[in-house]
């Protein structure tokens, strides 16, 4: 059995951090990187330990932010049923396309490019119904009230987004310790052998995309309430997609700890470049870029995967990346 | 108890124009071991997709215990008792021998310690007792057969079906194996096995299937088969029977 000691470990010394410092530069940084962290850990059961890569996780993210924002704006409902709503809306978005696709026997960038293209269809939708605001988006009325999940201080936030990230971190574990996440991990690395020992493929894949569509959902929702603002670009625009694939893979898929790992490095790496590069416009980017290529082909278990090699005092490169596999 | 585990009943298969498995007829005592033998190519990993689920026959039926099995998906018939193993070793490579025995080991243990505990047993009765905690990614072309062989019991199966697990050893190494097979009989396992050693053939199976071009040519005794002129034929070319008993080869 995984311990579950260090979640409460890591979950315990970033709660302190609001008592360290009050910057709300800092806080916005850390908010923002949770944010990433869990939407990433979404993907990271469903790509990490599953190896679906969906590109497009957009659709559970985008379709959560929406709900709770919609719910509030056009029909009054309070915040926090929002947020349940949007957590169970996108479950359910992700319930529909994982069982379109996997009942349709759709397997590895099949799979991804469907998925994309689920998340572009609702993209373009939201960006012409009118109930989700169409092209202005859908502006969330202020209402400093914890009552409304709004608050002047970004240190609640900060203590919510933590929360959020640390109930992601036990569910992975739970379903790392359980029967569900063996078979998760068997269909990974070979999902025809996974057949032949009584597994049924499609349930278990089914409900995987569907938690983990709702833990990206529970991301959307956050975000929706934290920037108090969405439209069809920021809900179901590839960015969200792309960095919630992109944390656990830099971070390490398939560990426990990688999302939260990764969206540190990236969110950080993001910052700096643009610190580094000041006007320059785009420069940031390439210089990302070119430092992502680089952690991806030194470290292709990422960073979890990069520490556990030190520790073991082999190279990284002794194993390939999970799933490498899959043709 | 159904007399025959397994019953194959006119099954048909193609893939384009090509007849791979043509009205195929057979049952399979229970308890016992049956090789299906045959030249490469004549359709017995087919066969054995078809039996296990993983392909749709084109025709005909497959029963299990009396059972109508034609239609359901492989985990559905692994979950019946139905086990297979790989002519090409498929393992976990990611997992451990251990992790990679559990995924069977969980069919009917829920708790991933029961599991786990049950792979062990698993795995030293396969003889990978040594190798539990190795990747499986790491084991030898044995070592992989081993672990095709052990993923496949821990799913406690009635019928196994033995893709070839003897190819790529070495003449020690399966004399090593041929006991472990024989062993799980001994347990109330009923075997269907392909394989091209045919000293293995002749030490373990009481029946004889011959498989040619889809066909179903010969059955019966390891030395029946043998001495049959048209599985000397299917092996060795029209006309070698004759050839044969007139003493009259060339070289």
């Amino acid at each position: 059995m995984k311990p579950y000691w260090p979640i409460f470990v890591v979950v315990a010394l970033l709660a302190t951090v609001p008592f360290v410092t009050a910057s709300n530069v800092i806080l916005n940084f850390l908010i923002t990187t949770l944010l990433i962290a869990l939407a990433g850990q979404g993907w990271n059961l469903l790509g990490g330990y599953g190896g679906q890569y969906s590109f497009g996780h957009a659709a559970f993210f985008g379709t959560a932010a929406y709900t709770t924002a919609i719910l509030q704006v056009q029909y009054g409902i309070n915040a926090w049923l929002g947020l349940i709503a949007g957590i169970f809306a996108g479950a359910l978005v992700g319930a529909v396309i994982g069982a379109l696709c996997f009942r349709s026997g759709l397997r590895g960038s099949y799979f991804s490019l469907v998925t994309l293209a689920f998340a572009e269809v609702l993209r373009i939708l939201s960006s012409v119904a009118p109930i989700t605001g169409a092209g202005v988006g859908t502006l969330i009325k202020l209402d400093l009230r914890p009552e409304a999940f709004q608050f002047q201080s970004r240190v609640p936030f900060y203590w919510i987004a933590l929360a959020l990230v640390a109930v992601s971190l036990l569910i992975v574990r739970v379903a790392e310790n359980s029967r569900f996440g063996a078979y998760l991990v068997a269909i990974r690395e070979n999902e025809d052998a996974a057949g032949a020992l009584g597994i049924n493929t499609f349930a278990v894949k089914l409900v995987a995309i569907t938690v983990s569509a709702a833990i990206t959902a529970a991301a959307g929702c956050f975000y929706a309430q934290y920037f108090l603002f969405i439209d069809a670009a920021i809900a179901y625009g590839p960015w969200i997609s792309i960095d919630a694939l992109l944390a656990p893979i830099v971070g390490g898929a398939g560990t426990l700890f990688g999302s939260l790992l990764g969206a540190v490095v990236i969110k950080a790496l993001g910052e700096a470049t643009k610190l580094l590069t000041g006007d320059a416009p785009g420069l940031d980017l390439v210089i990302y870029g070119l430092v992502l290529i680089a952690v991806v082909g030194l470290a292709p278990r990422g960073v979890a995967g990069f520490i556990a090699a030190l520790f073991q005092g082999r190279s990284v490169r002794v194993f390939d990346k999970p799933g490498h596999d899959h043709g | 108890m159904a007399e025959s585990l397994l019953v194959v009943e006119n099954v048909s298969k193609h893939f384009g124009g090509l007849l791979a498995i043509d009205s195929a007829s057979f049952e399979i005592k229970t308890g016992a071991i049956t090789a299906l033998i045959g030249p490469n190519g004549a359709g017995k990993t087919t066969l054995f997709s078809i039996i296990s689920g993983f392909l749709a026959a084109d025709g005909g039926r497959v029963f299990y215990n009396g059972v109508e099995v034609s239609a359901e998906s492989p985990h559905q018939r692994a979950r019946r008792g139905i086990a297979r193993t790989f002519q090409i070793a498929q393992p976990f490579a990611g997992l451990t021998v251990r992790e990679n025995i559990a995924v069977g080991s969980h069919l009917w243990q829920r708790s991933r310690a029961a599991a786990l505990k049950a792979a062990d047993e698993v795995a030293v009765s396969a003889g990978l007792g040594a190798q539990l905690h190795a990747p499986a990614a790491t084991l030898t072309v044995a070592g992989s057969k081993r672990l095709e062989l052990a993923r496949a019991l821990a799913i406690a199966p009635r019928l196994l079906l033995l893709d070839e697990v003897l190819a790529g050893l070495n003449p020690s190494e399966i004399r090593d194996m041929v006991p472990v097979v024989r062993e799980l009989t001994v347990r109330g396992m009923t075997i269907l096995m392909t394989e091209h050693v045919m000293q293995a053939v002749t030490a373990l199976a009481e029946h004889v299937l011959v498989l040619a071009h889809g066909k179903i040519i010969a059955r019966g005794t390891a030395q029946q088969v043998a001495a049959d002129p048209l599985v000397v034929e299917a092996y060795l070319g029209a006309g070698a029977a004759a050839r044969i008993i007139g003493g009259s080869t060339h070289a």
